[in-house]
Order: C-alpha cells, then sequence, then structure tokens
C-alpha cells in the first residue's frame, strides 16, 4: 500500500445558522495515499464538499467553524497552521478543482495571466518564463495552439475547455495533491469522458495523489483506487474500488447501486426502480443512532438507539452499521 | 404500439401510424437570432432545431437524448407551443397547433403539460401548494370550488404526498417533494401528453429513482403519451420506448430503446454510449473519445454535422447533410456509413 500524503482525523465542521448548528462534516477520518485516486462519494449534504474545502481551510468563518480535528501533511496539521504558512501550500503544494469552471475563473482577466500569475507567485518565475510555462500547461490539458488561446478571456471558452484551464491551474506548481470536487459534472457525457482520461494521465504522469469528489458512482468506479461513501457528514464505508463495487455492505451503498438504472443490464420493459425511501436528512437534527435508520430497510431496534462506529469486518473494509456487524434485535 | 410511430420524411411514403399518432412533428424548425459585428450589423442565426420529424404514438414514451445545445429542450418548448417555430408543422390530436387561435389554444393546452428541470424555479414561491394545483382548475373553469378542493386532495395523494400540505409553501418541501409537486400540477387537468425536461436531473441518486417510479406509475394508470427529454443515457434507455438521438438541432438516430442500445448504428450514439460511465470496475469497455467540441451551432459545418468529431469519417462524409433513413424496421440513421 502506497504510504500516506495526508492524514485527516476526527474532522469535525460546523455552521450556524438561523435554523441552528448545521453539523456539516461530524467526525471523519481520511487517508490520501501518494500516487492514487480516493474517490469520496456522496450526495448533497453529505459533507463532501465541506471536508475538502476544511483541509484547504477555505471555510467561510463565520458561519463556519472547524471546530476539531488534525490533518497531518508531511508531519505538519494543515488545520493548525498560520494563514501566512497555509498559503504556501495551498494552490502550490494542494491544489483544487472545482464543478463549475465559469465561477472558478476571472472573467476579466486572460486564461494565460490567471496561470502565469500563480507561477509568479509561487514559484517566483519571471513574467517571461511564467508565459512559456503557461503555453507548455495549456498544451499539456489538451488546448489546441495554446500559444494563441493564452490570451483567450474565460468567455471565449467552451465548458470542457474551461475545465481544462482550471486544471492546467491546479497542476500548475506540480503539486502533491489535488482535491477534484465534482469536476466534470457540469459537463456533457462526451467532453466528461475526455476530463477524466485527461486527469487520469495526467496523475499518473505528475506522480500525485487525486481526491475525487462525486456523486457519480460510474465517475468513482472508473477512475478511483480507494472509495470512502459519506452520508449526513459521516463515512459509512470504505474500502478498494473493486471490493466495494463487489460486496457493497452499507445499506445506503447497496441502496445508492441498486437504485441507479444501468442501460448495459436493462431487462424487459420498465421494471421498477429500487428506490431508496425518504429524503436526505435534514443535518440541524442531531438524533441519537445511525442517520440512515429512518430510510434502512434493514434497520434493527439497537440502529436508532446508539451510532455505530466504523469498524473493518472484510479485509481493508471498513463499515459503520449495526446489521453488517451481526447485529439482530 | 411497439412497431409504430415511424417516422415519415417525405408526405408520399406517410406511415398509416402518423394518422393515429397523438403527436406527429413534421421538418421542425427553429432559428435563434444573435446579433454579431461591432454594431450588431451581421445577422446570424443559431440553428437550434434544424428539420426534426417524429411521431408519437398513445401511450408511448418516446426519449429525447444529446447533449447540451443538441436543440432537445427547443424541441420539447415547440411542441407545447411555448414557442413559434422558424417552419415545420406540429400536429396534436391530428390538428396544426401552428394554426390555433389563442382560444383554440388554450383548450388544447389543457391535453399537453410540461414538467421543468428545477423544482425550484418552476413553483411560485408565494403561493402554497394547493393554490398553485388550483390555478390551473380555476383557469380552465373547472368544478366548483368544493370540486377543485377535493380534487388538489386527490392529486396530492397521487404522486405520495401528505393532503395535508395543501397550505404549506414550495421552501418547506425538499427537492424530491417539489418534483412531485410538479408532477400533479401536470396532471390537475388529466391531459393526453405530457414532456418531462430533464425532469430528475437536479435531484440527488437516491431520489431520483423515486421520481422515475412515479412518473411510470402515472404514465401507466392514465394512458399517457410522454416526451421523456435528458442527458442521462441509463434513465433514458430505462424509461422509453422509443428513443431520438439528436445532435445540433437534428434527430441522427431512432429507434426502439433495446435496439439502439444494443446496435446503435450511428457513430455519435456509439460514442455517446462508450463515455458512460459505469458503476462497476470490473466492466472493461472499449474507449472511443470524441475530439474536440460542439461545432458552433452558428455556423454550422457542411455536410455531416458530426464530421468534425466522427471517428469513421471518410470524404464523402462532407458532400451533404445525410438524411435520417430506416436502416432496419423501425430503426432510423443519418450515416452514410450505416448499414
Amino acid at each position: 500500500m502506497n504510504p500516506a500524503v495526508l492524514t485527516i482525523k476526527n474532522l469535525k465542521t460546523q455552521f450556524h445558522t438561523s435554523e441552528g448548528v448545521v453539523r456539516a462534516v461530524d467526525g471523519i477520518d481520511l487517508t490520501v495515499r501518494s500516487g492514487t485516486v480516493l474517490g469520496v462519494v456522496g450526495e448533497s449534504g453529505s459533507g463532501k464538499s465541506v471536508t475538502a474545502l476544511s483541509v484547504m481551510r477555505l471555510i467561510p468563518q463565520p458561519p463556519g467553524k472547524i471546530v476539531s480535528g488534525e490533518a497531518l501533511f508531511n508531519g505538519a496539521d494543515l488545520l493548525a497552521l498560520e494563514e501566512k504558512e497555509m498559503q504556501k501550500i495551498r494552490g502550490k503544494r494542494i491544489a483544487m478543482i472545482f464543478q463549475e469552471p465559469m465561477t472558478s475563473l476571472n472573467p476579466v482577466f486572460t486564461i494565460g495571466n490567471q496561470i502565469s500569475e500563480m507561477l509568479r507567485h509561487h514559484l517566483k518565475m519571471s513574467r517571461k518564463d511564467a508565459r512559456n510555462r503557461t503555453i507548455e500547461l495549456l498544451d499539456l490539458v489538451g488546448i489546441p495552439s495554446a500559444d494563441r488561446r493564452v490570451n483567450d478571456y474565460p468567455h471565449q471558452l467552451s465548458g470542457g475547455m474551461r475545465q481544462r484551464v482550471m486544471i492546467a491551474m491546479a497542476i500548475s506548481c506540480n503539486p502533491e495533491i489535488v482535491f477534484a470536487d465534482e469536476p466534470t459534472t457540469a459537463l456533457d457525457v462526451t467532453i466528461q469522458a475526455q476530463i477524466l482520461v485527461l486527469l487520469e494521465e495526467l496523475r499518473e504522469r505528475l506522480g500525485m495523489s487525486l481526491v475525487l469528489i462525486s456523486h457519480d458512482l460510474g465517475v468513482i468506479a472508473e477512475v478511483a483506487h480507494e472509495v470512502a461513501i459519506m452520508y449526513a457528514g459521516r463515512i459509512v464505508e470504505e474500502a478498494g474500488t473493486e471490493e466495494l463495487f463487489a460486496h457493497p455492505l452499507h445499506p445506503y451503498t447497496q441502496g445508492l447501486l441498486a437504485s441507479l438504472p444501468r442501460f448495459d443490464k436493462a431487462g424487459g420493459r420498465r421494471e421498477r426502480l429500487r428506490a431508496i425511501p425518504g429524503t436526505v436528512p435534514r443535518m440541524t437534527e442531531n438524533l441519537p443512532g445511525c442517520k440512515f435508520t429512518p430510510r434502512c430497510g434493514v434497520a434493527v431496534s439497537h440502529c436508532s438507539k446508539e451510532e455505530p462506529p466504523l469498524k473493518e469486518i472484510r479485509p481493508g473494509h471498513r463499515v459503520r452499521c449495526w446489521v453488517a456487524f451481526g447485529e439482530t434485535s | 404500439m411497439m412497431d409504430a410511430g415511424i417516422l415519415t420524411r417525405s408526405n408520399s411514403t406517410r406511415d398509416e401510424s402518423a394518422e393515429t399518432a397523438l403527436l406527429s412533428v413534421k421538418n421542425l424548425k427553429k432559428y435563434f437570432p444573435v446579433r454579431d459585428g461591432l454594431f450588431g450589423q451581421k445577422n446570424l442565426r443559431v440553428h437550434a432545431v434544424d428539420g426534426v420529424s417524429f411521431d408519437l404514438q398513445k401511450g408511448e414514451i418516446l426519449g429525447l437524448v444529446g447533449e447540451s445545445g443538441c436543440g432537445k429542450s427547443t424541441t420539447g418548448r415547440l411542441i407545447l407551443r411555448l414557442l413559434e417555430p422558424t417552419s415545420g408543422e406540429i400536429r396534436f390530436m391530428n390538428e396544426n397547433i401552428f394554426v390555433a387561435d389563442a382560444r383554440r389554444m388554450r383548450a388544447l393546452r389543457r391535453e399537453m403539460q410540461i414538467i421543468f428541470q428545477d423544482p425550484y424555479a418552476s413553483l411560485n414561491p408565494r403561493m402554497t401548494i394547493g393554490a398553485t394545483l388550483e390555478e390551473p382548475l380555476i383557469i380552465h373553469r373547472i368544478g366548483t370550488r368544493e370540486e377543485r378542493r377535493a380534487r388538489v386532495q386527490q392529486l396530492l395523494e397521487k404522486v405520495g404526498l401528505d393532503p395535508d400540505g395543501v397550505n404549506r409553501y414550495p421552501h418547506e418541501f425538499s427537492g424530491g417533494q417539489r418534483q412531485r409537486i410538479g408532477v400533479a400540477r401536470a396532471l390537475a387537468l388529466n391531459p393526453k401528453l405530457i414532456v418531462a425536461d430533464e425532469p430528475v436531473s437536479s435531484l440527488d441518486v437516491s431520489i431520483q429513482a423515486q421520481v422515475i417510479n412515479l412518473l411510470e406509475d402515472i404514465q401507466e394508470e392514465y394512458a399517457l403519451s410522454m416526451i421523456f427529454i435528458a442527458h442521462d443515457l441509463n434513465m433514458v434507455r430505462h424509461i422509453s420506448d422509443r428513443v431520438a438521438v439528436m445532435y445540433l438541432g437534428r434527430i441522427v438516430e431512432l429507434a426502439q430503446a433495446p435496439d439502439l442500445y444494443r446496435q446503435p448504428l450511428h457513430p455519435y450514439t456509439e460514442a455517446l454510449l462508450a463515455a458512460i460511465p459505469i458503476p462497476d470496475p470490473k466492466t472493461r469497455r472499449k474507449r472511443m473519445l470524441l475530439e474536440g467540441d460542439l461545432p458552433s451551432p452558428v455556423n454550422l459545418p457542411p455536410g455531416c454535422r458530426f464530421y468534425s468529431r466522427c471517428p469513421k469519417r471518410i470524404p464523402d462524409c462532407l458532400k451533404e447533410d445525410p438524411p435520417l433513413v430506416q436502416i432496419r424496421p423501425g430503426h432510423w440513421a443519418a450515416c452514410i456509413l450505416a448499414t
């Protein structure tokens, strides 16, 4: 197993809202290993994006607050660093790619300007070197005629091209880790396929680790080496990708996989989809027990009384479920 | 029903099924003007829908798929006459809807309804759910006050919501519940046709299946015809009887759903299917990556619209924009290489 480059321990991030305290991330442990892809799966409100933003120290404060935990990166706890020290890491050694490139690129600067800025700030390159390196980077991420495109403004590019620019910016300083938060969700399926292949190629070539945050189990299955499934601010299941998809143990993971229609497995006309009943819980409520109990088809009485721990019950496969542990009452 | 609904491109070879179709779309075109140049002096046109033809039978679900900008949503809006076409014809219950006057159109609209993608934006935040569902009944002067109230209760039950919710406002409901309200509103007038435009794509994965099951239940119960517009090819395969694939304003392939997914005839359909990520790491498929982006729908390239990205292109593809022809029974494709 590859060595850990980032170890997140007991991370808790909360938001104070008019409706109460939202426990967006409620005690998460995650390990990012060198040169591998960690897939983090979850629906809206599961805490998957807040986890990444917490590690990057990009949580708006207030209303947000990291209330506990540590994120160890090369021996230093990112959550305890002075902001000035963090600035030397953010964007340089740990970078982030967001879902919507149009809102994360500055519309009044050329894309060349925005990438050069990073290189000059973090790597202290000269104006000329930065520009040449920018063209190289644009070329590397597959932007045709990079030497001309470098002068384009974000609005002159298509969605797929903008996401390539975001990727070029993220890898510009050769980061050790890239967090990609739903990097292909806003893109069409043929463009998504291009971007996924690009991320995979770059990761191999540059030897970086990738944390791929997505709601799409298909994307995760194709790209990730290890997978963590999140629900209501917690990790409910964690395993190597093949193991997780072959033997999903948590009823939520099983439910998600069963609810997806698959064209490659389609049977007769319109079998009913096996939907997960109910709705995603409100994060302001802090009910005892497993947070999935109200929607769970196999829950026993113990489930609503005590929260299960995340426990390894198959080699390298951890799950947070009393029923998976063998509980029957 | 399964074999019906063959589209016809020329009147001389019109299939009989076109006469019995609930909806018949013929050579539909919609161009949007765009201004370009320093003083807006160049009058250009976006070819959003550029010659679309198909029939929809009673009780049939036709899936309309394609990537952003292919014209699928514009086609849906033209069917409800929320937009006026540049040219072409749409016959609904054998009546050309584009010649209907305002009064006649109001009557026709009772029979055709739409479900929008965003249940947050398509409900009036200042109206209670009861008022939202009652409004179409009032506009069409249906029933007494008591009868309308009873109908609203019945609709809420039908879509799986608590009938006590009539006095609540949209923000008190989750996304999935709001989409159920959208379905209830579409059902209020007992329509014959529903156009569902990306009805589940803004919902969480665990909620999508609930809404899809609901759509299938009501479709079956009322023998509704439905145009299901979506970019999720898995979902479209699941719900549709037939599927039409659109690219740059045209239908490039049309077939029964199992045929289209099992044996795609158009290289674009093939590429779309190859690009769908499959939630099973053991499935290894041949990668078929398309080059580049969608060309601009303003300056359409000559010949086949897919030429610039097609992995199978040959020089002959540049000669003309291939028409949609029947390659196998009920299986149509617009590609000179399709056999």
